[in-house]
């Protein structure tokens, strides 16, 4: 039997299914491995940063710095590469560290200052844009022939799709959120705290680590997100991916989470992320609609799934009722 | 009619804020209080900074009602430039200005009772249900205006951004009468305190009789009015409705100025004019910017750092802190008493 729970992941993989199929009939070429091996290159940015929106969204938390530590990461990354003669690597490394503790900080605000998430990361969404501002205001390309040998590895399918290292790095990514979500005392602490921080206190969730962890979790995705952007677009600019953040949010909203925590799944987004990237893909593909089609699409889908879940919601809250009737009626006759 | 000394208790520390930005202003510019009149009209820095913060005051009118009820709306620059696209298209399509005018503001109304259709009756979290609308908004303001920047030329329109009446710029007008407006209207009626009751407890306060249904969509309704209005003031000025751009990101300084003001993310007592001023201290923070003469780039990195001073300061934790340091005396130090813990952001 299919648990309710499972329930809007199978609908989240469902209307995928549905819609590639729409657009496969639609397109015959759609189901070449080109098409599927860009859809992965061309979201791998949005979803290394969705696995940590993930997180934060299960806590019951939002994040809306991670478009702005996105394009921090890019023309940090740039600059540092053009000053200096630092290995790539070593610049991947260092710029790791310095979001994953911009998010640690953020986190700490959230728990010890005890301010809405909301709030904060709002701050720290100026503060990272600002940031990038202030290394440059214009686009820097980046030239290293450490570049070049990351962009050129892919592994070439039969029919002509280049898988490349960015989409795998994304499932990857998504491989280890997942097994960090379900398998790991870490993810416990985030479902838990979403749930309800009472009850999670009452547990005994270390909540202060839990609430750095979760955003140190997604400045550090977001880290990874923005190399992996870097390496995307070959050039660092500080104006770049405006509103990221939103896209992410639509994703795990589409991949079946819900905005309150405490439920749902990493691998659902997953879902919700090739969704938004098919209907791009779609309206390349027909060539006569625009692109704001697109922003309408996706609202439109991110309301479908918002009233999904609360009719899911809705029906087994009606369960739970008539259960409970069933056994104080029960009780009754009992005694 | 002056304000009630309760009134002038609760504005005390924003009117603190406000007054160091704006001491800041006259230490980086002297000349900043210096107010000219020609040609009909007022010049200043002090003009600026309140027809400048127009489109964040009207947003934070409706802003605060809807974080009053415990809710928060996401969509408000998104139903901008819905609005400005839609008075431009009107205008350009040969019509007068007043059409313009009325068809954007039944556009945000729309934008508004959508909002609150969602957030009263389906029941979905303010913060979710607002969410969509942001994420459609700005793709159907960009069907309004077919991906162009539509321009337009109608002196009427253009008025209500960049004209002036008795010296004085309209938005400035605008603001002022609509903030006073709904102020007095949520404080001389019982409307204040029913908005108050539903973020406090709404089923409680729907269990007291109250219709936070029809009261809940009416504030939304109110809330994309405003923002119908700010986006028509935006795209007068500029002279043209930019779907991408208007409005972009205002609805988070709309929101930041809610707080600044004082008000609880979770609901409950409210003031309008706290939020008001909060919106003023915004601009001032970014005129301070502005005149220091400092690189741009700088602008961001000093407007979070600001806000977080605010925040932090404003933080329940710290006001906390502060009160437990002072009771600490020769007894031992009571417990901290158990904060509501935030969840604003759900």
């Amino acid at each position: 039997m299919i648990r309710s729970t499972h329930l809007p992941l199978l609908v989240t993989l469902a209307t995928l299914v549905l819609a590639y199929a729409l657009c496969a009939a639609a397109y015959p070429a759609m189901l070449s491995t080109r098409v599927m091996s860009n859809l992965l290159t061309d979201n791998a940015f949005l979803g290394i940063a969705a696995v940590g929106m993930t997180f934060v969204i299960l806590s019951g938390g939002i994040d809306l710095s991670i478009g702005s530590v996105i394009a921090f990461t890019g023309v940090f990354l740039a600059v540092v590469l053009r000053e200096t003669s630092m290995h790539p690597l070593l610049a991947f490394v260092l710029v790791l560290c310095i979001t994953t503790g911009f998010g640690a900080a953020m986190g700490a605000t959230i728990h010890y200052l005890e301010m809405p998430p909301f709030i904060v990361t709002l701050a720290g969404m100026f503060l990272a844009r600002g940031a990038a501002y202030v290394l440059s205001t214009e686009s820097v390309p980046i030239t290293h022939e450490f570049y070049d040998t990351l962009q050129g590895l892919y592994w070439k399918a039969p029919g002509g799709g280049r898988f490349r290292l960015i989409g795998g790095i994304m499932v990857l990514t998504f491989i280890v959120g997942i097994v960090v979500a379900h398998r790991t005392r870490f993810g416990q602490n985030v479902y838990a705290l979403g749930g309800g921080e009472q009850a999670a206190r009452l547990m005994g969730v270390p909540q202060a680590m839990t609430t750095v962890g979760i955003y140190a979790t997604s400045g550090c995705l977001a880290g990874l997100s923005g190399i992996v952007f870097s390496l995307y677009t070959s050039a660092g600019y500080s104006l770049a991916t405006v509103g990221v953040e939103l896209d992410a949010i639509a994703a795990v909203v589409i991949g079946g989470t819900l905005l309150t925590g405490g439920y749902g799944f990493v691998g659902g987004t997953f879902f919700g992320i090739l969704i938004m990237g098919l209907i791009q893909t779609y309206i390349v593909f027909d060539g006569t609609l625009s692109s704001w089609w697109t922003k309408i699409v996706i609202g439109g889908l991110l309301f479908a799934f918002i009233l999904l879940q609360k009719g899911l919601t809705w029906a087994t809250q009606a369960k739970a009722t008539r259960a409970r009737r069933r056994t104080a009626t029960g009780s009754a006759a009992l005694s | 009619m002056g304000p009630k000394p309760s009134t002038l208790k609760r504005v005390m520390p924003q009117l603190l804020i406000l007054a160091a930005a704006l001491a800041l202003n006259v230490l980086v510019f002297p000349e900043f209080f210096h107010i000219d009149f020609r040609n009909g009209r007022l010049f200043g820095n002090v003009v600026d900074v309140l027809n400048r913060g127009a489109p964040v005051a009207l947003l934070c009118i409706g802003m605060t009602l809807v974080i009053a009820t415990r809710g928060i709306d996401l969509s408000v620059g998104a139903v901008m430039a819905i609005a400005g696209a839609v008075a431009a298209s009107v205008v350009v399509d040969g019509h007068g200005w007043v059409t313009a005018l009325l068809a954007a503001l039944a556009a945000g109304g729309v934008c508004g009772l959508w909002n609150g259709f969602l957030v009263a009756v389906l029941r979905i979290q303010p913060i979710v249900a607002t969410l969509v609308l942001m994420v459609a908004g700005r793709g159907i303001a960009q069907l309004v205006t077919e991906g162009k920047i539509l321009t337009f030329s109608d002196p009427g329109l253009i008025h209500l951004g960049a004209g002036v009446v008795a010296g004085i710029p309209t938005p400035i007008l605008i603001w002022v009468t609509l903030g006073l407006l709904v102020a007095w209207a949520v404080r001389k009626t019982a409307l204040g305190m029913l908005i108050e009751a539903i973020g406090i407890n709404e089923r409680s306060s729907r269990l007291a009789g109250i219709n936070s249904r029809v009261l809940l969509i009416c504030v939304y309704t109110v809330s994309g009015l405003c923002a119908a209005l700010a986006g028509v003031i935006v795209a007068a000025d500029i002279k043209g409705a930019d779907a991408n751009n208007a409005g972009l990101w205002l609805e988070l300084d709309a929101i930041l100025a809610v707080v600044i003001g004082g008000n609880s993310l979770l609901g409950g007592r409210f003031s309008i004019l706290a939020s008001l001023i909060g919106a003023l201290i915004i601009q001032s923070v970014n005129s301070v910017i502005l005149l220091s003469g400092m690189p741009p780039e700088f602008n961001l990195v000093i407007k979070a750092v600001l806000i977080l001073c605010i925040l932090v300061i404003q933080s329940p934790r710290i006001g906390n802190l502060i009160y437990i340091l002072r009771a600490s005396g020769p007894q031992p130090q009571p417990d901290r008493p158990p904060l509501p813990k935030k969840e604003a952001a759900r």
